[in-house]
């Protein structure tokens, strides 16, 4: 008895795995009418931001799109292989690569790196034969799929925008567009580590396209306006 | 001169010369200080570096810049630890060589901002402690400035800089170039006259307040018709 308290207590107890990553707010969410994802833009370096205007939204090929959150570094480049991957798929099979297929080959890529120091946390979203695809991968071993995920310092607030929003079932793609946003919005208003501009994208079954780049700033005077 | 003080458990402060055991411990890396700069044009663009080189409390050299030329198009900045600055910016210009030769025309500033980052990513493990900016023309003939972090990621910005005094200059630049925080002001486009006076400007400010930055300043002009080096002068203390 003592020794299993022993083992869950000495600091490797539910504390442990609770790290915040790096400062950034990202999230997806299936609906309808395909998937959307918003990012924030914020990239710090301890305290000090490094820069406003990050582009979080990774263009695996015009039908995929990869999150990122965690080391940019680690997200830009494994997210870079896995397009060249994809794309070697496509020329073996003569067709389009799966969105659980892109997904598991990321996650078998940063698997082998283990324990090394990689730090991503991924959303790999799109649309195949299959209909909307949304996958979190991240670089501890984890592949789930889901239909909502939030990854990020700042994605507890997110989520309790998008839940909120999401209850009424069917949102038009203007409705989705206006929640993703504003759960970025709230997210970069409370967490001290995302900010910047929102990215929205809209992946349907033709592939993605970029929505809207929005100023946090204006987005402020815009939800300000509408209150009153 | 502020130090900190230490107080031990009696409330009275510590010796300054502290006399029990000390773990040393090599470290592969050390940190030589120096800022960079980096400013992109509508038809130039601008890099510019102080040219100390300093390790702990002590300065190696007055005269050590940080741009180095990569071809008649690019400059890059490098700053943090000098041996790793000299080495990566070595094996640049050794991959630049190897990909004229294999397809017979130089490297666009894009094309090896790309590469610059899988090279930065290959030590992923054990980095090479450099603060990279690039500086040149793109394709079309437009300034272009890439930034990047010590393991490869990276992105193309209008200005940045770089280095110890980065967290300065930064706010400044996004005040006088970026226009932030600026309400009610027309947005005019940089012109080289003044982007270079505002370069020097800046500089002249950071040596001030940084003591790692300081000595000289070094600009280097990247326009279509080659590349311009200027050496200002700067605080020696």
């Amino acid at each position: 008895m003592n020794s299993i308290l022993t083992a869950c207590s000495d600091g490797d107890g539910p504390e442990r795995k609770i790290q915040f990553l790096h400062g950034t707010t990202t999230l997806a969410f299936k609906f309808q009418h395909g998937v959307i994802v918003a990012v924030d833009s914020r990239a710090t370096a301890g305290a000090y931001i490094a820069s406003q205007t990050v582009k979080k939204v990774i263009e695996i090929n015009p039908y995929l799109l990869g999150t990122m959150a965690g080391g940019a570094a680690d997200c830009s480049f494994w997210e870079r292989l896995l397009a060249r991957q994809c794309r070697v798929y496509e020329l073996r099979n003569k067709e389009r690569i799966s969105v659980a297929a892109a997904s598991k080959l990321l996650a078998n890529m940063v698997y082998q790196y283990k324990g090394m120091g990689l730090s991503m946390g991924t959303m790999v979203c799109g649309w195949d034969k299959t209909g909307p695809g949304l996958y979190y991968v991240d670089s501890e071993g984890n592949r789930v799929c889901g239909d909502l995920f939030a990854v990020g310092s700042g994605s507890m607030y997110a989520y309790g925008i998008v839940d909120s929003g999401l209850k009424q079932k069917d949102l038009t793609v203007e409705e989705a567009c206006d929640l993703g946003c504003r759960a970025i919005y709230q997210a970069t208003y409370r967490d001290a580590y995302s900010g910047g501009q929102v990215n929205l994208y809209h992946v349907h079954s033709e592939g993605w396209n970029r929505v809207s780049q929005s100023d946090v700033l204006m987005l402020h005077q815009q939800y300000q306006a509408e209150k009153a | 001169m502020f130090a900190t003080q230490v107080y031990g458990d009696n409330g009275k402060m510590k010796e300054y010369h502290y006399t029990g055991p000390v773990e040393h411990r090599f470290s592969p890396y050390s940190f030589n200080g120096g800022t960079v700069l980096a400013v992109a044009g509508e038809d130039f663009a601008i890099v510019a570096s102080d040219t100390r080189l300093s390790e702990g409390y002590s300065i190696h050299s007055r005269d050590s810049p940080k741009c180095y030329k990569l071809t008649d198009t690019t400059v890059i900045g490098c700053s943090g630890f000098h041996g790793d600055c000299l080495t990566l910016t070595e094996i640049i210009d050794a991959r630049l060589k190897m990909y004229k030769h294999s397809n017979n025309k130089c490297m666009t500033s894009g094309a090896i901002a790309a590469m610059l980052s899988t090279i930065l990513y290959g030590r992923r493990f054990f980095p090479y402690y450099v603060y990279n900016i690039i500086g040149g023309l793109d394709e079309e003939g437009k300034g272009a400035v890439y930034s990047f972090d010590p393991v490869g990621s990276y992105q193309r910005d209008t200005y940045k800089a770089g280095g110890s005094a980065s967290a300065m200059l930064q706010p400044l630049l996004d005040n006088q170039i970026g226009f932030k925080n600026m309400e009610g002001v027309q947005h005019l486009p940089l012109s080289q006259e003044k982007a270079v006076q505002l370069v020097k400007d800046v500089f002249i400010s950071a040596a001030e307040r940084d003591v790692y930055t300081g000595d000289a300043l070094r600009i280097c002009i990247v326009t279509k018709d080659g590349i311009k080096e200027e050496t200002v002068p700067l605080r020696k203390d």
